[in-house]
């Protein structure tokens, strides 16, 4: 069964003149790393909201059809109960952090308190996370006084702390140098491992290609696209939804058309170029 | 001439802890160079000691053969304009013309003159359109222009741009591409900060490195991204394209898609 599934979703903001999406529909099954992509102001935050329930709830505004969490109307389940099965990473960390909390050990255990979680098992949880996020030297400093970086990789921590069913995360590299991106994807390897059902915002398609299953192209208020992330990846298409193609990829259209290599599949990782370019070359 | 000479630069925000340790750096007028490193390496404060924003601790800063310290940061930032990494910190006015104009109408500039920057500035940042919007009704990736226009308007002759792609799509990249090159046809030295390493090899040739505090690496960047010891000390990786000419065993020095193109079954 589908964990999460929109049925024919449109959303209008209260001020808005148009619709920001329409007609969207999809299922994502348990345990899928799915990535959203799409260009800046499509809709891809606003998708997020809907899943998470804060459409049309918190963000208000004109919304028909229905968004299911493992079967049920997530419409007649309060935000409260939602939380515990979905998590969100906002794409702004600093609008993640309290702004309660004077360290961020406890920053990222507050969610934990406010459930009422036993003491040993918050302290248990929240040093597991800062090792994994490699945020551990942070671990007293004030929260507001963090970097870009530092700050995301502290709101990525406190949301995954509780362990959601479903998390649903929000360019959360933008900050991030190319050793904390890898970081980050490697905890959403884990993640996925752990049979959790991860939804990704991220424009970073090279990082996309190497780790999602599956990635959905939203362009003009439809889902134009949603196959596996190769087929995606491999379509010169997706350039035309103000999406780049992965490196490997465009390099690869670059030697067919010039008729250097043929393919016979488009490569859309590292990997998948070198296997098929090894061997082959002068 | 130097735009930017930096002689056995230091810096502290606080008394034990040294943000930038002995650098020294010459950047040329008109010259395009990239500052790449980790999070915490010491990029942004070494910016910001360019425009006055932050004072070393000790060492000298020039910039345009002038002894920095003995300028006010608000002559400095006329001469080095540096656009912040976070727009929010930046920007504080109603509309984005007001945002353009504010440095401009501080410095007194006579009102036809600031209209006519403002105009130019927003039309090579993609605002023209904008003008009289909000910056806080537009995206994040959109500010981020606003804040670039801001900078150009002020018509300095260095400038930097801290983290420009951040949340930027394929559009946003080739909008600041076009802008790095108009900047540089008319001489301006442009200076970034990126962890977007395809971004860094497509605008810019000089690369310098940083990792804890210091300067490691200063050279073009077919030597950069192919000297492995360095890149490792710096936690970095070559771009995708690199390492799939370098696993291949191709002809080293191959940075994008172009090299490797000519490279293969030449």
């Amino acid at each position: 069964m589908a964990v999460l599934e929109l049925l024919d979703v449109t959303f209008k903001y209260q001020l808005a003149k148009e619709t920001i999406l329409e007609n969207i529909s999809l299922s994502i099954e348990k345990g899928e790393f799915i990535a959203l992509v799409g260009r800046n102001g499509v809709g891809k935050t606003t998708l997020c909201s809907i899943m998470r329930g804060l459409i049309p709830t918190f963000h208000t505004g004109t919304m028909s059809g229905k968004v299911l969490l493992n079967g049920l109307d997530i419409n007649e389940m309060s935000i409260g109960d939602l939380a515990l099965h979905i998590g969100f990473v906002f794409q702004n960390p600093f609008v993640q952090v309290s702004g309660v909390k004077q360290t961020v050990f406890e920053e990222v255990a507050y969610g934990l308190e406010n459930l009422g979680v036993e003491r040993s098992e918050i302290i248990r949880r929240v040093e597991v996370m800062l090792q994994q996020l490699n945020i551990e030297h942070l671990r007293s400093k004030h929260p507001m006084q963090l970097s870009g970086g530092q700050s995301q990789r502290v709101a990525l921590a406190s949301v995954l702390v509780m362990d959601p069913e479903i998390l649903i995360i929000d360019e959360p590299t933008s900050q991030l140098d190319p050793q904390g991106t890898e970081e980050v994807f490697e905890t959403i390897r884990l993640l996925k491992e752990r049979k959790k059902t991860i939804i990704l915002v991220e424009h970073k398609v090279d990082w996309v290609a190497e780790y999602a299953d599956r990635v959905i192209v939203i362009n003009d208020k439809h889902i134009v696209k949603d196959a596996s992330t190769s087929e995606v990846f491999s379509d010169p298409m997706l350039l035309n939804t103000g999406n780049n193609l992965p490196h490997v990829a465009l390099l690869a259209l670059r030697l067919q058309e010039l008729g250097k290599v043929n393919f016979d599949l488009i490569p859309t990782t590292l990997d998948e170029a070198y296997d098929q370019l090894k061997g082959r070359e002068q | 001439m130097d735009a930017i000479r930096f002689e056995h630069v230091s810096f502290a925000y606080d008394r034990d802890f040294l943000a930038v340790d002995d650098i020294s750096l010459n950047i040329q007028t008109g010259e395009k160079v990239a500052i790449i490193g980790q999070n915490g390496a010491g990029k942004t404060t070494t910016v910001k000691m360019m425009n006055g924003l932050l004072r070393p601790k000790s060492g000298k800063i020039l910039v345009f053969g002038e002894d920095a310290s003995k300028k006010t940061t608000a002559t400095l930032s006329k001469m080095v304009g540096y656009v912040f990494q976070n727009p929010g910190d930046q920007i504080f006015n109603q509309t984005v013309y007001s945002e353009i104009a504010y440095s401009l109408k501080y410095l007194k500039i006579e009102k036809e003159e600031i209209e006519r920057r403002v105009n130019a500035a927003a039309q090579m940042c993609y605002l023209s359109d904008e003008l009289q919007t909000n910056p806080y009704d537009l995206p994040f990736s959109i500010r981020k222009f606003v804040t670039i226009a801001s900078v150009v308007a002020m018509d300095a002759d260095v400038v930097i741009l801290d983290e420009p792609t951040a949340g930027q799509d394929l559009l946003g990249l080739l909008h600041q591409k076009e802008i790095i090159r108009k900047l540089h046809q008319l001489g301006k030295t442009v200076i970034t900060i990126s962890h977007d390493m395809e971004f860094v090899i497509e605008n810019f040739d000089r690369i310098v490195v940083m990792a804890d505090k210091k300067i490691i690496g200063d050279a073009n960047k077919r030597d950069i991204f192919w000297d492995f010891d360095l890149l490792d000390k710096a936690a970095l990786k070559q771009p995708v394209v690199a390492q799939l000419a370098n696993r291949l065993e191709l002809k080293r020095n191959i940075i994008n898609i172009v090299d490797f193109v000519n490279e293969y079954e030449k």
